[in-house]
């Protein structure tokens, strides 16, 4: 489903984000990236959205080369990927069902479509009763949850997650990660990058680790 | 980008749609139903952006309505000489002011062989006691008159050229008629209308100039207004097009902004235009009637107030995309 071929990414400043990084990612797969704090994680995560191209290498998403999608082809290929941001990324001044449905609207479904797979997304989530409440008024783990509901609702194939769990308990965390793999098992190839190792080792699911750029550990399944 | 709570609850036709297998990509029918349905929420939602602060929307038409007013009002004052010396332009009449000795009789002798003369219609003989006395009643200046010791016009003849139609041989015959001895001036009466015809045409060419000049502005401050707009809603445009929102779809909102302002402009401006004609209706007419003519102010009519509005709304529209190109591309994910 992804596969990364040779990647390196150079930042302008001459930094190295990733070096010669080669890793295959499958259907129907859960994997985590773990690696220190400026590792690449979040680099590698924004190259399959396109938020960022390869300096060299290749990456291939759902058999597309990525190198092939020009600006224009790029809210395409987003629209075939749920991302949950680090900072979740919300719109301050929109209920909790106006950042569910932007999704939705973007790819045109009409209002009852819409309100049908926003209550659903959000049920899934738990916070089927906060349809009409502000994102400023819902706590940090909420906050998170309406962002994952954001990135599922549409659908998507592929899930990408940039430390979803990062200021949660430890309860909310394995209820978030437990919500990643029940996406996973109805099909989503779900992508997370985290550090809590603890949490993670415990699922049992591939580990990629990233140190200074360079994958090493989890380039097979 | 997405309407708010009012504008999403809005009724749309339901859409039949499968579930599962084609899960996030939709057909072609169905897309064009989403564009339809985007369409209608933004405009919608921009629409109650502008009416939520309706103080400084009101400031933004109020200063695009003058400057479209501005024009507009010159144009239709130009069009109301335009009319007024239309209704002037012929017969062409030559004026012959006859020398100052010159007796009742020999006039009259002048006038009768003038009117036989193959090239003139008709020639009118205006005494000089006739001129002072139509001169007392017609324009109140009796006072002025009466304390004049004698009476300082000239005798008239008013001769009306046969082929009046032919400016050319009316020159001519003023020539020739300016050429007897007992004429002191031939004034060709249409002298004065080419000139004012000159003057208008160098009118309108100012107006021309001043108009475009205004649309620029206008488009300036649709274009400031919009960019200020999309400067507000940086953080939202970033997240839009992080979940996959096109450039024409975060462009769209903003467009009709533009629509909108330029729409309340160009009605502002209408609005403008046909009160001040309102106000000037009474004392133009008034005059007029001091002048013993019909003349009626001509107003903007529909059709004028229509094009204002669409002018200002396709205005807007130019100036919300002048905005939209050169800073939604600027904003880009970080
Ligand atoms: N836009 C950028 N310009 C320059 N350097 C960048 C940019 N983004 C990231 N970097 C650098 O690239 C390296 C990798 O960053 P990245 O964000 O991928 O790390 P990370 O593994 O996600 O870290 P963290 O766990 O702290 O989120 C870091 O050293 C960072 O400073
Ligand atoms: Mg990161």
């Amino acid at each position: 489903m992804i596969s990364f071929d040779r990647v390196s990414k150079r930042y302008a400043e001459g930094h190295d984000a990733l070096r010669e990084v080669s890793v295959n990612i499958g259907r129907d797969e859960l994997v985590f990236i773990t690696g220190h704090s400026g590792a690449g994680k979040t680099t590698l995560l924004r190259m399959i959205m396109l938020m960022e191209r390869p300096s060299r290498g290749q990456v291939m998403v759902d058999g597309q080369n990525l190198a092939a999608i020009g600006p224009r082809g790029i809210p395409r290929h987003r629209r075939n990927i749920g991302v949950v941001f680090q900072n979740h990324r919300l719109l301050l001044d929109r209920t909790v069902f106006d950042n569910v449905a932007l999704p939705l609207i973007i790819a045109g479904y009409d209002h009852r479509e819409v309100g049908r797979r926003v209550r659903a997304a959000l049920d899934k989530v738990g916070l089927l009763d906060r349809e009409r409440a502000m994102p400023v008024t819902l706590s940090g783990g909420e906050q998170q949850r309406v962002g994952i509901a954001r990135a599922v609702v549409g659908r998507p194939k592929i899930l990408l997650a940039d430390e979803p769990t990062g200021n949660l308990d430890p309860a909310l965390s394995a209820e978030i990660m437990q919500l990643f793999e029940e996406f996973n098992q109805v099909g989503v190839t779900v992508l997370i990058a985290s550090h809590d190792l603890a949490l993670i080792s415990r699922l049992h699911h591939r580990i990629i680790t990233l140190r200074h750029g360079r994958l090493v550990a989890g380039s097979a399944a | 980008m997405i309407g708010r709570g009012r504008a999403a609850a809005g009724r749309t036709a339901p859409v039949g749609r499968r579930d599962g297998a084609s899960q996030s990509r939709t057909r072609w029918r169905d897309q064009f139903n989403g564009w339809l349905i985007h369409h209608r929420l933004s405009a919608a939602d921009s629409m109650n952006r502008v009416l939520d602060n309706p103080f400084s929307s009101a400031m933004t038409w109020l200063v695009i309505g003058i400057a479209l007013a501005l024009p507009t009002g010159l144009d239709v004052a130009l069009d109301n000489v335009g009319q007024l010396s239309a209704s002037w332009d012929s017969p062409a009449q030559i004026s012959l002011f006859l020398q100052d000795g010159v007796s009742d009789d020999r006039a009259r002798q002048l006038q009768e062989e003038l009117a036989g003369r193959g090239d003139i219609a008709q020639a009118q003989f205006v005494s000089r006691a006739e001129a002072l006395e139509e001169f007392r009643t017609l324009s109140g200046f009796a006072e002025v008159l009466a304390s004049l010791d004698s009476n300082p016009l000239p005798h008239l003849i008013l001769v009306s050229p046969a082929d009046s139609a032919a400016q050319s041989s009316a020159a001519a015959l003023r020539a020739e008629l300016e050429a007897y001895p007992d004429v002191a001036q031939a004034v060709l009466d249409m002298e004065w209308l080419q000139r004012l015809n000159s003057l208008m045409e160098l009118s309108r060419r100012l107006v021309l100039a001043v108009g475009g000049l205004l649309v620029v502005g206008v488009l300036l401050i649709l274009g400031n207004t919009i960019r200020l707009a999309i400067e507000s809603r940086r953080e939202e445009i970033v997240i839009v097009k992080l979940v996959g929102g096109s450039n024409a779809f975060v462009r769209r909102p903003f467009l009709y902004t533009g629509l909108w302002y330029g729409v309340g402009g160009g009605l502002f401006a209408a609005i403008l235009v046909s009160a001040s004609l309102w106000f000037l209706r009474q004392p133009v007419s008034e005059l007029a009637m001091s002048y013993q003519s019909e003349f009626q102010l001509r107003g903007l009519g529909i059709m004028g107030g229509l094009n204002l509005i669409i002018l200002g709304g396709l205005l807007g529209l130019a100036g919300a995309w002048l905005a939209v190109a050169r800073h939604l591309v600027e904003i880009q994910p970080r």
